[in-house]
């Protein structure tokens, strides 16, 4: 977005002849705190209303999320990266499903049929758990990716959080056994307790698209349930939410990941129980809420 | 005990089997309602089912609960504290003479109010699907609610604003610099209220302090809250943390809230331990809660409802426990729940008048998100509407843009235009404020002062010569 005043004004006062060259616009001294945030601050006021140019730079971000609400999941690539990811290399392939949203316009008005993996899916999962005999060695930990509302944010962000919480995993003192990698097609949240169900693991992660903001088009979520069975509400489950670079770095969220997995096994539960204490100490030991307008 | 509705129309013969159909196919279409399986299936069937429920006895609704009184500790709040005094001014009205009623001349602001515990919220779900959206415009802006902490919120006149300065990892620097671009737009007397990325007690601690901190040092007359679960502000407040509002959402059936984490005994446990702490200083209402039409569906749990009629019974929980005040997030939650500004506007001025005639502060996020069939224009309608409806609360963000949440509310400048266009004001304690602080060069008028405020001057210097 365009710079709109570049002075350092901070105790300028607009004349009105100004304020008439200038379009009649009125400059937010204050924009340069958009150094700590990409909240759209500071934008500046014609009379009590927004620029011209910034409510078309909302308009342009605006179509921009409405484009990538639409835009598919590339299974084939991400597939590719996961299979040739290193530390996953002990593991079978990914398996891949579709939920019972058969397309994205009945997905977006069905969040029921996203909930449920197609009759193909559940077979597919089937078959794969009787091939190996899985009921009778069950998994310590199920990863599902989900396109949900953003393949963007599942494109970019998947592989990388995967690698980093499965290398910070092994590198605890008791490694998990992990299932297969599950990509879903058109899924919800829900679809993984399913999944989790079906592959007989003892605790499913969920990686889904958040729905894409005007900012963050690419957010990642992660849901974590324990004992996960068709029909958990959400009061079953724990949530990371904003993964991704510019929100919260892969490294850290593994870390708070394989807190809740420590905790979920300990507790035997996940949900409202389970409270996230990983920042409590930083949190004690740091006088951390001075800002700038307490200076 | 259930009976079934029937209407004549022609030659056929139109079957409703009990209450809760009845008002499911009289609810004007939303996707929501189609989801749930419980819409009319032909336009005609609607029509008619608001005829048959026209025809509908108020006091049926005190004797066939749409949903069981043994299975639903709402339903026994509902029944329980049902005041049949208050009732007995209109006991002998169907649903059909209630919306008459409630136009009429009669129902003046002091009427509605001295009725209102005699209201169910069955009854104004049922009353408000046969107004037109202009019904719901005029008689909400006859029931006057107001609230009050540290400042009062709902007067006739006034509209308030939450500021919301969501940070996606809600960095303290970040947080604070939309905090101070909203309260230079004049925003923030609803309440400054932070929905935390990270959701745990200590975060929650973190950002009490920080927002305590800041309504300290400039002496700013509202109030804070982080919207955290309830379990954790109990947690918070015995750790001794500075907690002026609790957060809840909130649903209209006892398994919505259920799913979300708690029943009333929390929300009682947790409304004494913040009346406890007395940081209110002109009044008492001490909760926030949120709602939306689509919770109960989207936890299964509408018990066979449509989606307006559970989201009116959730105001019977927020109005047990005297809130400060109640949101309605409208567009929040889907293209599923509400598919485009048309169901969004609708759904937005029914949840303001049930709320107000139920008797609590209402207020509305009015917004949408990107999934939605929505834009800037359907909210600007939508804003519009409720300002003119008396809406006490909207909420104010930078651009419209909530980059923690991932969807589009109303703006700091939004609100100033609600203002300007409909004359209306901030809360009267935070008006003074406005003015005292030179922010606002004239608020009567919505004029913003050209000139920044000294008292914020100094920190943004501070920031300049620091890098």
């Amino acid at each position: 977005m365009k710079q709109m005043n570049t002075k350092s004004p901070f105790t300028h006062i607009d004349s009105d002849e100004a304020l008439a060259q200038n379009g009649a616009v009125v400059a937010n001294p204050w924009r340069d705190l958009r150094q700590f945030t990409d909240a759209r601050i500071g934008l500046g006021r014609a009379g009590i209303s927004l620029p011209t140019a910034e409510l078309l730079a909302f308009q342009l971000s605006h179509a921009q999320a409405r484009d990538a609400v639409n835009l598919p999941l590339d299974i084939r690539r991400l597939t590719t990266l996961l299979s040739t990811t290193s530390v996953l290399e002990n593991l079978d392939p990914p398996l891949v499903v579709t939920s019972q949203a058969i397309d994205r316009l009945t997905y977006l008005q069905r969040p029921d049929l996203g909930r449920k993996l197609s009759e193909h899916g559940r077979n597919q999962l089937i078959d794969y758990v009787n091939r190996n005999n899985i009921p009778n060695k069950p998994y310590d930990l199920a990863i599902v990716v989900v396109d949900g509302l953003s393949s963007l944010a599942v494109q970019n962000n998947a592989q990388p959080f995967i690698n980093e919480l499965i290398t910070q995993l092994n590198a605890t003192d008791t490694p998990l056994t992990l299932a297969p990698i599950t990509l879903v097609q058109q899924g919800r949240v829900a679809i993984g307790d399913d999944i989790g169900q079906l592959l007989n693991s003892q605790i499913v992660i969920v990686l889904i698209g958040e729905r894409p903001g005007l900012s963050s088009p690419d957010s990642l979520g992660l849901y974590m349930t324990w004992a996960p069975k068709t029909g958990l509400t959400d009061a079953y489950r724990n949530c990371i939410s904003n993964i991704r670079p510019a929100g919260l770095p892969y490294q850290e969220a593994a870390k708070r990941t394989i807190y809740l997995i420590q905790q979920a096994k300990k507790l035997k539960l996940t949900g409202v129980n389970l409270k996230d204490r990983t920042q409590d100490d930083v949190i004690e030991h740091q006088n951390n809420t001075k800002n700038f307008l307490i200076a | 005990m259930s009976q079934s509705y029937r209407y004549m129309l022609g030659n056929q013969t139109y079957h409703f089997k009990n209450l809760a159909q009845l008002m499911a196919k009289a609810t004007p279409q939303r996707s929501g309602d189609r989801l749930a399986g419980v819409i009319a299936h032909s336009a005609e069937e609607r029509a008619v089912a608001q005829m048959t429920l026209a025809d509908v006895p108020l006091k049926n609704f005190l004797n066939e609960a749409l949903i069981p009184y043994e299975k639903d500790e709402i339903t026994r709040l509902i029944l329980d504290e049902h005041d049949i005094k208050a009732f007995a001014y209109i006991s002998h009205l169907t649903v059909g003479d209630f919306r008459n009623w409630l136009l009429s001349d009669y129902a003046t602001p002091q009427v509605l109010a001295s009725v209102r515990m005699g209201i169910t919220p069955e009854m104004a779900a049922a009353v408000s699907k046969i107004m037109r959206n202009q019904d719901l415009i005029l008689v909400a802006k006859k029931c006057h609610v107001s609230s009050a902490f540290r400042n009062t919120i709902g007067l006739p006149g006034h509209l308030s604003t939450r500021l919301q300065p969501n940070h996606p990892t809600d960095d303290v620097n970040g947080i604070a610099a939309s905090m101070l671009d909203g309260l230079l737009y004049g925003n923030g007397d609803a309440v400054i209220g932070i929905n935390p990325a990270t959701d745990n007690v200590a975060q929650a601690i973190k950002l009490m302090k920080l927002m305590d901190d800041v309504i300290q040092k400039y002496q700013i007359p509202t109030q804070s809250c982080v919207l955290t679960h309830v379990t954790n502000t109990i947690e918070c407040i015995e750790a001794g943390a500075p907690v002026d509002l609790v957060f809840q959402s909130i649903g209209g059936t006892e398994a919505t809230n259920s799913s979300f984490g708690f029943s009333l005994n929390t929300l009682a446990e947790a409304q004494d331990a913040a009346l406890s702490l007395q940081r209110g200083t002109i009044g008492s209402n001490v909760m926030y809660f949120e709602t939306g039409q689509g919770s109960a569906l989207s936890a299964n749990a509408h018990h066979g409802l449509d989606q307006q009629t559970c989201e009116s019974r959730a105001y019977a929980v927020a109005r047990k426990f005297n809130p400060l005040l109640v949101n309605t997030v409208v567009g929040f939650i889907g293209p599923e729940y509400l598919f485009d500004g048309k169901e969004i506007t609708r759904a937005g001025l029914e949840d303001h008048f049930c709320g107000k005639l139920l008797g609590i502060p209402m207020g509305c996020d009015v917004c949408y998100t990107n999934h939605a069939e929505a834009d800037q224009n359907d909210m600007d309608n939508l804003l519009t509407l409720l300002g003119v409806a008396g809406c006490s609360f909207v909420m104010g963000i930078p651009g419209s843009d909530d980059i923690m949440l991932n969807y589009q509310t109303t703006s700091f400048h939004d609100a100033l235009y609600v203002r300007r266009v409909l004359g209306s004001r901030p809360a009267p304690e935070f008006e003074q404020w406005l003015t005292k602080m030179n922010i606002m060069q004239d608020v009567s008028d919505t004029i913003l002062s050209n000139r920044l405020p000294s008292a914020f001057a100094k920190p943004l210097r501070a920031i300049q010569g620091g890098h």
